[in-house]
């Protein structure tokens, strides 16, 4: 890829999401307004540790490839490089294979030929201790010190790439880069900061337009596209009667961030406080004043998560108002005779397992937090079961069972029966995953963590 | 949150707001935003006697000392962060997103109204 100085680099972000698809048009106007580059992000941890755990995609493969045949031809029409980060969800090194499987695929039936880079960035817990016991390792907040045994139990760790591995397989020819997991702004940086664009403006515009519509009056309605030149960028959205105005674009700095003024990046810290937001027209801002500050350390934050043990979910559903009046003294009874009946039974103590008894419809969302007391109408009674493994918890739930069927009130005379909405009632969840990293590696160089190959073919 | 009974005079934060919205900043932070609907909603939610970490913490249950708050008069936001209670996912987690957990910020009272008086 030709890395020569540009005036301007324009940037088409079809979507917040890889496999959340859009309308056919709204890239049609991207071509029409030229770009060189178009972005996309393939992944999050929003959705919970099971998709690092297990290395498993949230999306499915007929919405990512039909969001990648969309985006081959798009790239291959306007000659312009194609960027997706945190591939597979978690950005795992068979979540990379997995997309580059089907960019393979789909390459073959479109007649294709573009060059694929594919970027790994899982890591290995080995190379990891040695830098923990080299003391590159530092905690984030809220997190303690990390410790060997942490890594060690952990069934996938990434590495949060930044712009840098991108960059170098731009700069070698790639013309698709699958890049395992990235920060969400990298993926959107990385060409303009090739391309000399200043940092603070190419930071910040990758940060706005890394959940393509958020950033727009109507986020239903598509993409974003945006040029970053050499005093900040101008941003507007794909579809032509939607706008982005100096509130949404400044309002989406505060979209899943702990600080809206500041963002880290591996290398350096983009800082928009004295940033200006001007609208151009009623559908176009213009940014400016976004600064990045090098940072004295270059890091690579990770990722990890690890087994907890194995769940089963059981659920049953209660409307009599005689025991909606004292639901919460009816869980507190059925709690004491889950563990009676589990010690008896199973023979387990109360630390060799561990259930949540959810009350939906009662305080099951915010639990003690709950602010409103009125009496529910119906209540969806949840038990979540986590073991050691699953034959036990499950045998944990169906002792559970007929206090979910029967369980009186300590003043009725008779037994009740409680709605059950299928057969049989307990649902096997399979393993259970917990995120426990949450640390920084100093990196030595800024690509050395991740490992570039070329060509479509995934391993195995 | 907003927009509920417009006949009714305003009595929570949420009533004066655009929106109240709550998510995860990551597995281990959680991240709420009041986007009031103009200049004098704003004063009163930004107004330190009214809501500042202290208040958080108790409506929260968490460590005043692990809250962060924003003020953001340009945009009549004040934002509030704090370290995520409960671990992402984990057994006790019943709130993957955290998508619902800025409830109890938009029905806090407003200064002068008598707490508890809410419709439903």
């Amino acid at each position: 890829m030709d890395n020569t100085p540009a005036g301007s680099v324009r940037i088409m972000t079809p979507v917040g999401m890889l496999g959340a698809g859009w309308d056919e048009a709204t890239i049609e106007r991207g071509l029409a307004l030229g770009i060189d580059v178009i972005t996309v992000d393939g992944g999050s941890t929003d959705s919970g540790p099971y998709y690092l755990g297990s290395a498993t995609a949230k999306t499915p493969a007929k919405a990512v490839a039909r969001d990648l045949r969309s985006l081959l031809r798009a790239a291959a029409r306007a000659d312009a490089p194609l960027i997706i980060g945190s591939c597979g969800t978690s950005g795992t090194d068979s979540g990379v294979d997995w997309v580059a499987g089907m960019v393979g695929e789909i390459m073959a039936e479109e007649g294709l030929d573009l060059k694929v880079a594919r970027i790994y960035s899982e890591q290995d817990p080995a190379d990891l201790k040695e830098h923990l016991d080299a003391g590159r390792i530092h905690p984030l907040p809220p997190m303690g010190e990390l410790r060997a045994e942490t890594l060690e139990s952990c069934t996938h760790i990434v590495g949060m790439m930044g712009h840098e591995p991108i960059v170098q397989a731009l700069e070698a020819g790639a013309q698709v880069v699958l890049a395992g997991r990235a920060t969400d702004t990298a993926v959107a940086a990385a060409y303009p900061l090739m391309k000399g664009m200043p940092a603070g403006p190419s930071w910040h515009a990758a940060k706005i337009v890394e959940c393509g519509g958020q950033c727009t009056t109507d986020p239903r309605a598509g993409g974003v596209y945006t040029t970053i030149d050499a005093r900040g960028f101008t941003i507007e959205p794909l579809d032509p009667g939607n706008a982005c105005t100096p509130y949404t674009v400044a309002a989406h700095m505060l979209y899943e961030t702990v600080n809206p003024f500041e963002m880290r990046e591996p290398a350096g810290t983009l800082d928009v406080r004295e940033a200006t937001y001007v609208a151009v027209d009623d559908r176009r801002v213009r940014v400016e004043g976004s600064r990045f500050h090098v940072a004295d350390r270059h890091t690579i934050k990770l990722e990890g998560a690890r087994v907890t043990g194995y769940e089963t979910m059981s659920f049953t559903a209660v409307r009599d108002p005689l025991i909606l009046a004292g639901i919460e003294s009816w869980a507190d009874l059925l709690r004491t005779h889950l563990r009676r009946r589990v010690g008896q039974t199973l023979g387990l103590a109360d630390d060799e397992y561990a259930f949540d008894l959810r009350l939906y419809g009662h305080n099951a969302v915010l639990d003690d937090l709950e602010p409103d007391a009125g009496p529910p109408r119906e209540v969806g009674v949840m038990l979540l079961v986590n073991a050691p493994d699953q034959a036990t918890a499950t045998a944990v739930a169906k002792l559970a069972n007929p206090l979910m069927l029967h369980l009186p009130m300590p003043e009725m005379h008779y037994l009740p029966s409680f709605a059950f909405p299928f057969s049989p009632a307990e649902v096997e969840r399979g393993p259970a995953y917990e995120f426990v990293l949450n640390h920084v590696v100093e990196s030595i160089t800024p690509t050395g963590m991740f490992r570039i190959e070329y060509g479509d073919n995934h391993h195995g | 949150m907003a927009d509920t009974t417009p006949a009714a005079p305003p009595s929570t934060v949420g009533d004066l707001a655009l929106e109240v919205r709550s998510k995860n900043a990551g597995p281990f932070w959680v991240t709420m935003e009041l986007f009031m609907r103009d200049a004098d909603g704003y004063r009163i939610v930004a107004d330190e006697t009214f809501i500042n970490e202290h208040v958080i913490a108790e409506l929260y249950r968490i460590d005043a000392a692990t809250i962060q708050l924003f003020r953001i008069p340009s945009l009549n936001v004040v934002k509030i962060s704090f370290p995520r209670p409960v671990s992402q996912g984990s057994l006790r987690d019943r709130d993957m997103h955290a998508g619902q957990h800025h409830v109890p910020l938009a029905l806090l009272p407003l200064p002068g109204t008598t707490p508890g008086v809410r419709h439903g």
